[in-house]
């Protein structure tokens, strides 16, 4: 990040082929706007992410990670991959704490294929957010 | 009379059932053509948001189908087009069809939408029922199936604007109508329903009072696509309202119209709707449904309903609202109703009608063109036998159009309707299908990656926000890049041809395209690949259309700085990407059918007819089930002459291998390729088969109350139907309670056959002891559908039917030899005293004690209740989730002989699509599992809900590539990292994700 220049957070989002992923090509088909911030990842289920992915990401200077699946209980078209994206991403967040890493900077969302209004708001949100908390502190580390 | 048949069938109708009966046609060997009256198929189902119980996205479950359907290689679409003709006979129709003109040329227009965004007519949005408006030039809905434009010429005023914005030059105003002939073996008609036209029930007011809207309308209103995106609010004056009332049976249950039967799904729809509705707003809304009976008959249907009224806090009132008034200063509305004998009024901000199912449009003229009969409703005539059969032979129905259902019902049927059309055409079985032929995969494994990357204009949809050009500068010098260019449509038909070239000219190993979404284009690609030569897993999307150049179009650079983030992403995975092969297992051409009742042997018969041969395993000593207590219908087929034809035709057939008294012991193996234990008087066989079907019945719930099995004038309803069959009735008075052991505590959903049962009983005392009184105490009638007609003629005999709620349950005592219930009378409000001859209990069915244990040897689910789960309850009712496992009848749910026949029908269609392949091919996304790595820890092999991962000798985790399905979340949690998700592998993902940020970094 160079200057003061605003803060404009880098988002990666990973997200399910079958929900979360056709409710982002909704937004874009009903052309509702969002920052342009967020750079999507597709996986065929929420429950692929492994947190080492989203680890990664952080290491690497994400701002944030957004991780989007199939609502609950039953819209997973794995059956139950959205469950266990759940329990993974609240692990995940208690690590985070230790770290000192914000555990708002990682959300799990669920988003159906006709939600495309839903997701542009959570990405509104998720920028609006991660500007008030500032760069990922790990990005200013590997820089420097 | 030699004439050859025809190996094809016209499937009439594109709703979810027309879909589904081509998609199970084309899967077996043989030739669709699926043609619809409107430009786009998916029916009402497309227009629905959520479906009950499960409240699933209707749209996410419809569109796999829909697109699938769509890319078929042996499903011929045919749009906006309608039947003129028929000539010929079963095995060789000859069908006349119109096609009307879209005024599109469909092999140009690629869906891009340009021109809509252009038009300057604002026409009524049908899509949304006329709550919103679209322009003159449209598609239906932005999924539409197929993606193709169409003018509506009516309202087109011939500007020309969109004849000069569409590149691929598509738009034809001068395009007519043509005429064809299709020659096919046999025909589905699934032409679905209307909905009733609630401008005829005056009272409620609808068409006079904006703020009174049908079910549909609310449907679309509840929609994110819909004409509010997603918000509820009044068309009055756009304000939230506080307080609905959903009024039901509009249209339905009503002899006055002339609509007696019920229309089966109204009840469900409208809890879904009031369930869904406070979703939709920032308030707490308070609904009411006003109605007659809540027919909650189906799968956990009683469930949802309670949990609609404990948990969602929706309020029902057991009225039939007499009308609806408007205040015409607030529009807000007045209804009136009498509620326990009391007349009361009460305010409403909005009124939603629930409407039922009318027959289609123009259905008189259809089966004046088929030559097929109609019943009084003027919906298909068919019978309790034949549930899928019209009068014609060779003709088929399914779907709402044989009578009212929900959505599981119809594609039943429509399954079973493709067992039938299919099974007299079976010796034409591959004969019209197409396989297309590939050349040689050039083994790449030793090249160092060469990436292609074609990036898209999609005429101004991308290339108006996205300096396309600049793109293509920046994927040039990514690493491992040795072509970009840009195109002005990448799908188009030339750029195939031009994407192949380039793979020879530079030779491409891997191709990137980056333009819409993979959702909908990938398998285009693919095959692209495929016809050039390479395996079509070294092909990857970037999105930069829908996720990018539609949802920035006021920040143009930022979006060009995003293409690029997002090319250089998904080239930075696309190195990664390996050939992938698709496992392929052969088939053993066998069914198993566990079960030899009348699910178990129709499923069986259809299975021969289909020219399979199969094994029908029965656990007790002879064959029938619960049809050997079935000794009347309440129509005029005998049921018992109808089993023993059936036994007969089984017993005659060749193919079929009957095991009588024999229980299964062990099943291995997987789709295509079971191995199955079966154990008769102590000697144990194999038997090897490539699907099963369960049909394991279910069994009569034993009542401890209402002194059964103490007083012997205590009866189940099928005792009193032996009675009565072998003339061993004689009662004055006869009492009948219902849901006895079903809709309780331990048992919270309806048994759905009894209300039926005890109609069909007292009808039958009716008519043979005139005199004697029979009481029906009930707490819902649930006779849907056409069933609906006895319960009203069983009233018009004299039949009593007086209902009772769980606070007033009947009291029966016996006392100096009198046998005396209590009944409560809820408008007199007091218990009063009958005496009967015999009491009659309406018992639960209640599953099999053993369903448990040949669920785990099957590795199947079974629901709370205990009967068999199948793998959508919405869209795969005959499937499990587990691959050439099959569900139909009693074991899946309570249904009535004509439903448990279209059930094993649809079941064997369903084996069919296995079947009838020699080998199967499987989805190369696969995982595997590094042997060195694996530490046998187990846990991927408890995770995976297919049961695709097992421990070899060495306790190795093992993976059965055919039973994998790719989501990877053995991938996600292995501790030793030994197992690879392939085409979505940890370094792949990283790679992609990582791309990103370092550029981010550097840039
Ligand atoms: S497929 Fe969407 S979360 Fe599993």
């Amino acid at each position: 990040m160079s200057e003061k220049e605003e803060f404009e957070p880098k988002i990666i989002g990973f997200l399910c082929n079958w929900c979360a992923y056709a409710g982002a090509d909704l937004a874009g088909v009903s052309r509702m706007q969002y920052p342009p911030n967020i750079r999507i990842v597709r996986v065929m289920c929420s429950g692929r992410v492994d947190p080492s992915f989203i680890l990664e990401a952080l290491k690497d200077g994400a701002d944030g990670v957004l991780v989007a699946g199939c609502h609950l209980p039953s819209d997973c078209h794995y059956i139950s991959g959205n469950f266990k994206a759940l329990r993974r991403i609240k692990l995940l967040k208690k690590v985070l704490e230790q770290f000192g890493i914000e555990p708002e900077r990682v959300r799990l969302e669920w988003i159906s294929a006709s939600e495309g209004d839903k997701f542009a708001t959570v990405v509104k949100d998720m920028v609006d957010q991660i500007k008030k908390i500032g760069p990922n502190p790990l990005k200013g580390g590997i820089e420097a | 009379m030699t004439e050859e048949k025809v190996g094809a069938i016209l499937v009439v109708g594109g709703g979810v059932a027309g879909v589904q009966a081509a998609l199970d046609i084309a899967d077996s060997g043989f030739k669709a053509y699926l043609i619809d009256q409107s430009p786009s198929i998916g029916g009402v189902m497309a227009k629905l948001d959520k479906t009950f119980p499960t409240n699933d996205c209707s749209m996410c479950i419809l569109a796999p189908k829909l697109v699938e359907a769509g890319r078929h290689p042996n499903i011929n679409l045919i749009t906006n087009a309608e039947i003129t003709g028929l000539n010929g006979e079963l095995g060789n129709f000859e069908v006349k069809i119109r096609k009307r003109s879209r005024y599109i040329n469909e092999e140009k227009c690629n869906g891009c939408g340009s021109c809509a965004q252009k038009c300057p007519v604002e026409a009524i949005d049908t899509y949304n029922k006329g709550l919103s408006d679209r322009s003159a030039i449209y598609i239906e809905y932005p999924q539409a199936v197929p993606l193709k434009y169409i003018i509506d010429r009516e309202k087109c005023i011939g500007c020309g604007i969109c004849q000069e914005i569409c590149k691929p030059g598509a738009v034809e105003y001068e395009q007519e109508d043509t005429e064809a002939t299709l020659k096919v073996g046999s025909i589905i008609l699934a032409p679905g329903f209307e909905s009733f036209d609630a401008r005829l029930k005056t009272e409620y007011g609808y068409g006079r009072f904006q703020n009174v809207v049908t079910s549909i309308e609310f449907e679309r209103i509840l929609n994110a696509s819909g004409p509010y995106g997603g918000l509820i609010l009044r068309p009055s004056d756009g304000e939230i309202p506080k307080k609905i009332a959903f009024i039901q049976c509009v249209g339905s249950r009503d002899a006055q119209l002339g609509n007696n039967y019920c229309s089966a799904a109204c009840c469900m729809y409208s809890i879904k709707e009031a369930i869904i509705a406070n979703e939709h707003v920032p308030i707490e809304l308070e609904r009411t449904i006003f109605y007659m009976d809540i027919r909650a008959y189906g799968k956990e249907f009683d469930a949802y309903y309670s949990r609609a009224r404990e948990e969602y806090g929706v309020r029902f009132v057991r009225s039939r609202v007499a009308n609806v008034e408007e205040d015409p200063l607030t529009n807000d509305l007045f209804v009136h109703y009498v509620e326990d004998g009391e007349p009361k009024t009460e305010e409403f901000d909005m009124v939603v009608l629930s409407v039922g199912m009318r027959p289609p449009k123009n259905v008189e003229k259809l089966a004046e063109v088929l030559g097929i009969k109609l019943n009084q409703y003027k919906f298909c005539q068919t019978d309790t036998f034949s549930p899928i059969e019209t009068s014609k032979p060779g003709i088929f129905v399914c779907g709402a159009f044989a009578a009212p259902k929900d959505i599981p019902e119809s594609v039943v049927q429509a399954s079973a309707a493709a067992a039938k059309a299919t099974a007299t055409i079976a010796s034409e079985r591959g004969k019209l299908i197409t396989i297309k032929e590939y050349p040689p995969e050039r083994d790449v494994s030793l090249e160092e990656p060469r990436i292609g990357v074609f990036i898209c204009h999609c005429g101004i949809n991308i290339g108006g926000i996205v300096n396309v050009p600049e793109v293509v500068e920046h994927a040039k010098k990514l690493p491992n890049v040795v072509y970009a260019e840009d195109n002005l449509y990448t799908c188009s038909q030339d750029t195939q041809v031009r994407i192949r070239e380039k793979i020879k000219e530079f030779n491409l190993n891997r191709v990137v395209v980056a333009a819409c979404t993979p959702r909908t284009h990938e398998p285009l690609f693919r095959e692209t690949l495929s016809e050039a030569g390479l395996n079509s897993y070294l092909f990857e999307m970037a999105n930069i259309r829908d996720q990018c150049s539609w949802v920035h179009m006021h920040e143009p650079e930022k979006a060009t700085e995003k293409a690029k983030d997002l090319v250089r992403s998904v080239v930075a995975k696309t190195r990664l990407l390996e050939t992938l092969k698709k496992p392929v297992t052969s088939v053993i051409p066998v069914g198993l059918v566990i079960g030899g009742g009348l699910s178990g042997m129709t499923a069986a018969l259809e299975l021969t007819r289909q020219d399979f041969e199969v094994h029908l395993v029965e656990r007790e000593k002879e064959l029938g089930g619960h049809l050997r207590h079935i000794y009347y219908l309440p129509g005029s087929e005998n049921p018992h002459e109808m089993l023993k034809s059936i036994i007969k035709d089984i017993h005659e057939n060749e193919k079929i291998s009957v095991h009588l008294n024999t229980e299964i012991v062990n099943v291995e193996g997987y789709v295509g390729n079971f191995r199955t234990t079966i154990r008769s008087d102590g000697n144990e066989k194999q038997i090897e088969h490539g699907i099963i079907v369960v049909a394991t019945g279910a069994t009569e719930y034993k009542p401890t109350e209402y002194l059964y099995g103490t007083d012997a004038r205590v009866l189940t309803q099928h005792e009193l139907e032996e009675n009565l069959a072998k003339d061993r009735f004689s009662a004055k008075t006869v009492v009948m309670i219902q849901c006895v052991g079903a809709r309780t505590k331990e048992r919270p959903n309806c048994s759905r056959i009894c209300c039926g049962h005890a109609i069909k009983n007292a009808l039958k005392i009716k008519e043979v002891s005139p005199e004697t009184e029979v009481y029906v105490l009930y707490k819902d009638i649930r006779t849907y559908g056409f069933k609906e007609d006895y319960y009203r003629e069983a009233a018009n005999e004299g039949v009593l039917f007086i209902r009772y709620d769980d606070e007033h349950k009947p009291k029966v005592t016996q006392e100096n030899g009198k046998l005396m219930v209590l009944a409560w009378e809820p408008i007199l409000k007091t218990w009063f005293p009958i005496e009967m001859g015999t009491l009659a209990l309406s018992v639960a069915v209640v599953p099999n004690h053993d369903s448990e244990r040949l669920a785990r040897m099957l590795k199947v689910p079974l629901t709370k209740d205990g009967f068999f789960l199948e793998a959508h309850v919405k869209l795969r009712p005959l499937d499990f989730a587990t691959d050439g496992i099959f569900l139909c009848g009693l074991a899946h749910w309570p249904k009535l002989i004509e439903e448990s026949i279209s059930q094993a029908c649809g079941a064997a269609a369903r084996a069919a699509t296995i079947l009838s392949k020699k080998t199967l091919e499987v989805e190369g996304i696969v995982s595997y599992v590094d042997e060195d790595l694996c530490v046998g820890c187990g846990l991927c092999i408890s995770l995976c809900p297919y049961g695709a991962i097992e421990k070899d000798e060495r306790g190795i985790a093992r993976v059965k590539e055919v039973l994998c399905k790719g989501c990877g979340t053995c991938g996600a949690s292995c501790p030793k990292r030994a197992i690879t998700m392939r085409q979505f592998t940890d370094e792949q993902i990283i790679a992609q994700g990582l791309a990103v940020l370092r550029g981010a970094v550097c840039g």
